[in-house]
Order: structure tokens, then sequence, then C-alpha cells
């Protein structure tokens, strides 16, 4: 069985020869032009990735199939490409990211023809996590993401680059080593890469090893990317260190394939198991809330506040999948969904401001800024936009995921929920705070000369602001293709819950 | 000898003919650039008869039942013939520091190369000891080739550590012949099984010291001390050729040695147990000790013992879970073991690149070179993160490959110290990537791009495109180890 539509393949590869072809033939600005045509290209090609998914059919759409890429009976890899509910929001939100970090980077003058090189790569790569159905796929493209992270953090960053990315890669690899062993273990236990048949196989096989063991072990990779308490130490390290563009596709991208994972695997695969130790994610998922947000207050370094306040935003999305426990598994979830999206576009907008700042002012400490709507009008229009959308402000989205997410969690775990409500009071102070110290305020002398956001800075900022508020108005653009995507797990998950009480 | 035996052996004999030309060559010619040519061209001969042979479908057995060569030997072949092509290329320029003896120096790889191709086949025990001596011999003389005091320690080094392995080796073999009475692998077998000699602690010692002798060619854990003096202090080149094409065939005679001698058929004897322990030690040791390490060489060196460590997983795994393969852990060291080729001759033929210009072995010469000179950076990092198993690369094919065999035989346990291995192991390996791609040069190290030498280049180019290629598409690769593995174990 053959079956090849073509566009998810394209939608991988597009960036990909875009790279091979600034390495071979193009420099400096040249390379950024072509950078700039290509991730536009990319952008055009998710949103009709994203428009075509027929979201009445449901299912796996778009299918590229190759069957034997590694054609033996008892070793069978498929090249398998297809998207569901859960992953074309994502591929959207990889597209928009994309060109957003090119123009992050517009003003990036070292290794001009690296750097643009890197993030092209990068941004196919996390496509074909997003997309890949057959899990070796899956894993490779999981892996190739490391690469060109290492190497935009180690170039381009600020600070302790170098220690920063080793630590990114090191704590990365750990926790793909232990996803290697759970996917080798599921493998032998069904004989399938195809991550379509696993929830299914998985169910009726007889496991090589504790299904409850099998669980961790895939769910610790997808932990220390989300990153979940205590695996979060890399984070902060990368993020602050790490180029504009790469923290946009760091907070944006890569850590959604942590929660992707949590989706598509652990919670798809391992119904019960997810439904089991649903406290243990509640526990860390407060943790994280409220542990980060405690940090975060204390920062004085922008972008180490904004990493820490990822942190504790990714406890939502461990709360919301810990509402499979109770009968509104299915809001908790779409909840979490939804946070994943709305905090790419609200954390890549914090970044990308928070970055031009930087550039402008070269400090991102925050006692020495201060009065800065003044001279840049516009970027403190974004940041408060972004402020107000992570803190979660109605017509934004960030409120939307967050109130589905405490409705879904609720029933569950009133306890949690409850607390997890001191998070939201806490990130209004830091973010609030923030703002006030970098915007407000009077103004310094020695920033009377900056100027304000550039047209090609202007354009991400825009990009990320409409999509912030289109989503915080009409959620149900992104959150119906969400639930689509969720209806099948939550199947599961409810047909364990209900029967099995 | 019939003309069968010849026809069978002409591989070996169209190579040593080659070598011995090379130094007539040498003898007549004083332009010495045309000697890596004629080496390179002459060993298309061997090839062509190992094409000959692949392609016949008659019997494959000659020498009276001492010589067999099989699909399983004829793989060895190519890996065998192709390396040594690759380290011949590289060392071109290299070969210049080697002043009037560099007919010698071909002709010696050429002569090692005979021996390992000869112990691919090899189905008796004394035709094995005699192909062993007639690798390790020239290896020695090569090791010691540049005249000065390092290279001549990792020469009598090599020497004298080889030939106790090689004393160790015999004894082992004497024990089991003795307890046998016969040099034939298979007859070993079939007589183990008909004495009921599988619980006999004597012939438990003789595999023990068996594993022993061949444990030193491969370098695996704990008789690796040699492998770290010896690779610095020998030829880069040289170096490279003992990394890959001897480690290859230590595999290639252990896996003989293993499945058809002490077969499946005797689950009694647990030796697969033994070498995964091994196994386990080689890689965390060699891993820890290579975090330590300044000089590229000997980074290289400790990174071989890991890497022995990881093909061991393959050896290791030998009864496969109902359903699975149980070839796929043989598979897996073939696999392994191409790959492995590939992605270390792609690094040494950049150290020799780099050395061409700076003579310097330390991991901070590297510095810069991703401005001095982009493409062999570019192919140094694909090696590098293909001995880590980052994709695209073959490393990450093979490394999986190795350990699903693992886990499909119940190792779990030592696939998860191969994949934790695999992390500590990204430390050091992407420190050479950080210095080329962040350091700036200590000092202006390009004069022109052709002192990196258009040989050593090219070789480093060749081998980074196989890393990659196969890495993409590994399936061309499987498909030989499968035929291969199957002829081995029928």
């Amino acid at each position: 069985m053959t079956e090849f539509s073509g566009l998810l393949t394209l939608a991988i590869f597009l960036p990909i020869v875009g790279a091979i072809l600034i390495a071979l033939f193009l420099n400096g600005k040249n390379a950024r032009t072509l950078a700039l045509i290509t991730t536009l290209a990319e952008l055009a090609l998710t949103s009709y990735i994203f428009l075509l998914y027929d979201k009445e059919k449901g299912g796996y759409q778009l299918v590229d199939k190759f069957e034997g890429w590694i054609p033996f009976d008892t070793f069978r890899v498929d090249y398998f490409l297809g998207i569901d509910g859960l992953s074309a929001p994502l591929v959207l939100l990889t597209g928009i990211l994309g060109i957003v970090a090119v123009f992050a980077s517009w003003s990036v003058s070292v290794r001009m023809k690296e750097h643009f090189m890197w993030l092209l790569v990068l941004q196919g790569a996390v496509i074909g996590v997003f997309t890949s159905l057959d899990f070796f796929l899956f894993f490779l493209f999981w892996e190739l993401e490391l690469i060109p992270m290492f190497f935009l953090i180690s170039i381009w960053g600020t600070g302790r680059k170098e220690y920063s990315a080793m630590k990114f890669i090191i704590f990365t690899i750990l926790g793909s080593a232990f996803l290697l062993i759970g996917i080798l273990s599921l493998y032998f236990s069904t004989n399938t890469f195809d991550m379509t048949l696993l929830p299914d196989k998985i169910a009726g096989a007889n496991l090589i090893m504790p299904a409850s063991v099998l669980f961790f072990l895939t769910i610790i990779g997808f932990a220390i990317k989300l990153p979940v308490f205590p695996f979060h130490t890399w984070l902060p390290d990368a993020h602050t260190d790490a180029p504009t563009a790469a923290s946009v596709m760091l907070a944006g991208v890569l850590l959604k394939m942590g929660g992707y994972g949590m989706f598509r695997v652990s919670a798809s695969m391992f119904p019960e198991q997810i439904v089991d130790y649903s406290w243990l994610l509640a526990t860390l998922g407060l943790i994280n809330i409220l542990y980060g947000a405690a940090i975060t207050i204390r920062q004085t370094d922008l972008k180490r506040l904004i990493a820490y306040s990822s942190v504790s935003h990714m406890g939502f999305v461990l709360l919301g999948i810990a509402a499979a426990k109770g009968g509104t598994a299915e809001l908790g979830m779409n909840g979490a969904a939804l946070q994943m999206f709305t905090h790419g576009t609200i954390t890549g907008l914090l970044f990308l401001t928070v970055g031009f700042i930087y550039e402008k002012a070269h400090t991102r400490y925050i006692p020495d800024l201060g009065g800065l709507a003044n001279r840049m009008p516009f970027l403190a229009a974004g940041l408060l936009v972004a402020g107000l959308a992570s803190l979660g402000l109605p017509g934004t989205s960030g409120f939307v995921a967050e109130i589905t997410i405490f409705m879904g969690s609720f029933p569950a775990w009133h306890w949690f929920a409850a607390l997890a409500a001191i998070g939201v009071v806490l990130t209004a102070g830091y973010i609030l705070w923030m703002i006030q110290r970098v915007m407000f305020g009077p103004q310094l002398l020695r920033h009377n000369n900056l100027s304000d956001a550039s047209i090609p800075e202007m354009i991400p900022v825009a990009i990320l602001v409409a999509s912030i508020l289109v989503v915080g108005i009409y959620p149900a653009v992104i959150s119906d293709v969400f639930n689509t995507g969720l209806d099948p797990i939550v199947g599961e998950i409810t047909s364990y819950t209900v029967g099995g009480k | 000898m019939n003309l069968q035996d010849i026809y069978l052996i002409s591989p070996e004999l169209g190579i040593g003919v080659v070598a011995a030309l090379v130094i007539i060559v040498d003898l007549l010619v004083s332009n010495k650039k045309v000697l890596p040519i004629v080496t390179l061209v002459g060993l298309l001969i061997p090839l062509f008869f190992v094409i000959q042979i692949d392609m016949d479908a008659g019997s494959k057995t000659g020498f009276s039942g001492t010589f067999q060569v099989d699909d399983f030997a004829i793989f060895f072949k190519y890996l065998i013939l192709g390396s040594t092509a690759v380290v011949v290329l590289s060392s071109t320029e290299y070969a210049k520091k080697f002043e009037g003896h560099q007919g010698e120096y071909y002709a010696l790889i050429l002569f090692s190369a005979t021996g390992m191709m000869l112990l691919a086949s090899a189905m008796e025990l004394i035709t094995l000891y005699v192909a062993l001596e007639l690798t390790a011999l020239p290896s020695a003389a090569l090791a010691a080739f540049i005249r000065e005091r390092k290279s001549a320690e990792s020469g009598i080094k090599f020497l004298v550590l080889s030939a106790v392995s090689s004393a160790v080796l015999l004894y082992g073999m004497v024990l089991v012949y003795g307890l046998t009475g016969s040099t034939h692998l298979s007859e070993i077998g079939s007589s183990i099984t008909a004495y009921g000699l599988e619980t006999s602690p004597a012939l438990l010692f003789g595999i023990v010291l068996i594993t022993a002798g061949f444990g030193f060619k491969i370098s695996a854990v704990p008789f690796q001390m040699w492998a770290p003096d010896v690779y610095e202090g020998a030829p880069t080149p040289v170096t490279g050729f003992l990394s890959v094409a001897s480690k290859a065939a230590g595999f290639a005679v252990i896996l003989r040695v293993f499945y058809t001698s002490f077969g499946l058929d005797d689950a009694n004897i647990d030796w697969a147990n033994m070498i995964a322990v091994l196994s386990a030690v080689s890689m965390s040791v060699g891993n820890l000790i290579a975090i330590r390490q300044n000089n590229i060489k000997r980074m290289l060196a400790y990174s071989t013992v890991a890497q022995a460590g990881y093909l061991m997983v393959g050896l290791a795994a030998i009864t496969a879970l109902p359903g699975g393969d149980d070839n796929a852990g043989p598979i897996g060291v073939l696999f392994y073991l191409a790959g492995y080729a590939m992605t270390n001759l792609a690094a040494f033929s950049v150290v020799i690149a780099v050395s061409n210009i700076k003579n310097n072995d330390s991991i901070e010469s590297f510095s810069g070179l991703a401005k001095g000179y982009p493409l062999i950076a570019v192919a140094m990092t694909l090696a590098m993160i293909s001995l880590i198993g980052i994709p695209p690369t073959v490393g990450f094919m093979a490394k999986i490959y190795l350990f699903s065999a693992a886990m499909d035989t119940g190792l779990e346990w030592l696939a998860i110290v191969g994949v934790i291995n695999s992390v500590i192991s990204a430390y050091y390996y992407l420190r050479v990537v950080k210095v080329m791609f962040l350091s700036d040069p200590e000092y202006k190290m390009e004069k022109s791009k052709t002192s990196y030498g258009v040989g050593a280049v090219s070789a480093a180019v060749i081998a980074m495109v196989g890393t990659f290629v196969f890495g993409i598409y590994p399936a061309p690769i499987l498909r030989i180890a499968h035929t291969a593995v199957e002829s081995l174990i029928g």
C-alpha cells in the first residue's frame, strides 16, 4: 500500500532544500532573502495544509506512505507521514514561527549563511516530528532537531552559550535514550512502528516489559522536553543564552514536541497508565506552575524571566492532561492542547520583543531599563499584548486555554486546580511588574537615542499579535481541530475510567 | 592444492602480487607520487576476483575445508578492500613523512589487508592463527614507521602485546583441540555436542582464553591498554587502518568461531553473558576515559574501545524472542562495522588532512577549521554525530539496529547501558565540533587548501558521503549483511 499526497513531504523538505541551497550557493544577505522566501512559502503551505484538514471526517489525512524503507519482516520501518486534528495546528504553528524566526534574526550579521541554514533545518525537523506516523521516523526527526539547536545556541548566543548548548543537548539526548528503549520495547511487543496501529495493538499485546515501565520510559523523554520539574533546569540556561530566533523556536515549537508526545504516545497508547498516574502528572504540574511562577518573580534578566514563566505555563499542560482521571477529560485535554498552541505564539512574542529590546538597549537587566515605552511605543504595545495574553486576559488566547484547563481539571483535582489558580495570580504579578519596570516609569537618559522597531521587526510582532487575538476571540478555529484529534484518545480514556471504576 | 583452491584464494593472491608490484615500482621510479596510484589501481585486481567469486554460484570451500569464501567472508573482503583503499587514498600526502620508505609502507598495508581477508575465510584454527599473525606483524611494522620515539614505542608495544595475546589465544585453541580432537571449526561444534562437553570447565577455560586473545584484536576492555599508546604514536593513516580494518577482521573471526564452533546448539555454554558484560564495561570505560583526552588520536582510541563495546552488544544477542530474528545480533554487527568503517575513516581522514598542515594532533588544532575549510569541518561533524548516533548518519541507524537486537534477545539492561553511554559520548564528540565551529583559529592556518592534501580530503569526502547516504537509506547494506549472516549461521 503506497499512498502519496506529497504535501507533508513537501512541508518537511522545503525548508531543508532551502537550507541546502543556502549552504551551497548563497552568502550573507542573499541567504537571508532565500530563507525569507522559503519560510514564506512554508507558511503558505502549512496554512494550506491546516485548511485542507477535514475536521468533519477526522482521522489521519494527507497521508504519505512508502512501505519498506527498512524492509525486513523482523525490523520493518515505513516512511509514513500524516496529520490528524492534534498535529495540524502544531504544523501551522511551526509554519508561523518559522517566518517569525527569520524576521527575528534580520539583524544577525555574524555568519549569516549558517544561521539561516540551521533555522531552516530546524523548522523541517520539527515539522517532521509533528507529521511522522512511524515511530522510528518520529524518533529520527526528534533527534535531528538537536544539532541545529546546538549550533544556534552555541554560535549566536550570549553569555555562557557553549555551556548552555551542551546542557541542552545532554538533557535532551538523555531523554531520547529512554524514549528509544521505550520505542524498541513497543516494537518487539507489537511488531510494528506504525503509530496509528500501536494504541490498539498494545492493548492486546504481550508486552516485554510491564506497561507502566514502558509508559515511564517514553514519557520521561517528553517530560524533559516539555520540561517538567525536576528536569527543567536546562531550559532557563538554554533560553537565556540563545539568540532571539532560537528562543522563539525553542519556546514556540520545541517544547511543544514534548507536549505533543504526551498526547500522541503517552495518552493515546497508554490510556490506563495516564489515568492511574494522573496524580503524578497533576502534582508535577502544580509544582511546575507554582515553583516556576515563584522563581519567575525573582528574575532580573528579562529572558530568564520569560524562560521560567514557560516552566510555569507548561505546568498547565500537565494539569490539563491530568484531567484524564475525571469525567471532564475532554475539556482538560482540549485546554492543554490549546495551551500548547497559544503558549507558542505568546511566548514567541515575548521573546521576540525582549530580543529586540536587548538588541537596542544592549541590556536585559531589568533595573537598567525603564520608561522604554516613550522611545519604542510599538515594541511596548507588542510586549503588553504578549504579557496580558500570558497572564490570561479575556479576549486573548491565553485566557481561553487556561480557563478550559481549570474547568477540565477541577472536577478531578479540586485542590490542585484551586492551588494552581494561585499561579495565575503570581503570573499577573510578575508580568505586570516586569512591564512596569521595563516600559514605564522614568526613562533613563542613556536610552534617549533608542529607536522603535524597524519594519522587518514589526512584521513578526504583528503576525503574532494577530494570531493571539484571533484565537482569543474565536478559539474554535484551533480548538475544533484539536478536538477532532483528541476525540479517539479521550474515548479510550473514558472507556477505562467509566468501565474500570 | 588444485585449481579450485587457487581460484578461491585469488583475491588474497592478487593483493599479495600488488604489494610486491608496489615495492618493485618503488625501486624503479623516482617520483613517489605514483605509488598510491599504483596501489589504488592495483586494488582493483583483488576486487575483481572477489566480485567474480561473489557472482559464482559454485562450491566455495577449498583447501580440504579449511578455507571458505561464503557470503559472510565476501562481505568482509569488500569491507576490508574498501577500507584499505580509503586509507591508501588518505595517506597520499602523509606518506611524505616516511621519506625513502613509501613503497614499503603501501606494501605493508596491503600485506596486512591480505591477512585480514584470509581471516574472514579461515575455517580452521591453524589457518586462522597464521592469518592472524600475517595481519599483526605488518601492523606492528607500520605502527613504528615514523622515526621518532612515540612511533617506535607504539610499534614495540603493539608487537609485544600482540605476541602475548597470540600466546593466550594459542593456549585456548590447544585446550579446545585437546578436548574435541579437531581444529576444524565445524567439527569442533559437532564434537562438543557429541561428547557432551557443554559443561566441561576445561572447554569453558579454553573459550575464555580464546575470547581474551580476540579481545585484544578488537581492543575490548580489559584488553584495551595497548590501544591509546599505539594509536597515538602510530602514523595517523595506520591508526585509522588499525581502528577500522583490523577491528572488522577481528569481529569477522569472532563471529565465525563463536557461531560455528560454540554455536546456538550449545546454549549451555554461557559465553553470551560473558560477552554482554565485557560489552557493557568496554562502552563505559572507553567513553568515560575519552572525556579526559586532549589529543584527538587518543580520544579516538578510547572512542574505538567504546565502539567495540557497542559492537559486542550484537555478539551477545543470540537467541531472540519468539517471532524475532535470531540473526539480528550478527546482522547488527556487520551493519555497524560497515557504518563504523565509513564514519571512522571520515574522522581519521580529516585528522590526517589537518595534521598535513599543522603537524599537531591536539583537539585545539581543529579550532576554526569551519572557517578555514568548511568541507572537511562538515565531514568531521558528520563523523562525530555518527559516532554519537544522531541522524542523518549511518551511525544512528546502525546503533538503533544493534540496540534493537539486544532488546529482541531479552538484553534490555545492555541496551539501556548502551543508550546511556551514547549520552556520555555526546559530550566529548561534540567538543570537537565545538572547537571547529566556535573557536577562532589560533593562528592563520590555511596557506592554501591544497596543502591539506587532495588525497586526504577526497578520502574524507568519500567516507562522509557514505556516512550520510547510508544514514538515510540503509537498506542496501542491511540486505547484504542479511545474506552474509545467513551463510554464516545457515
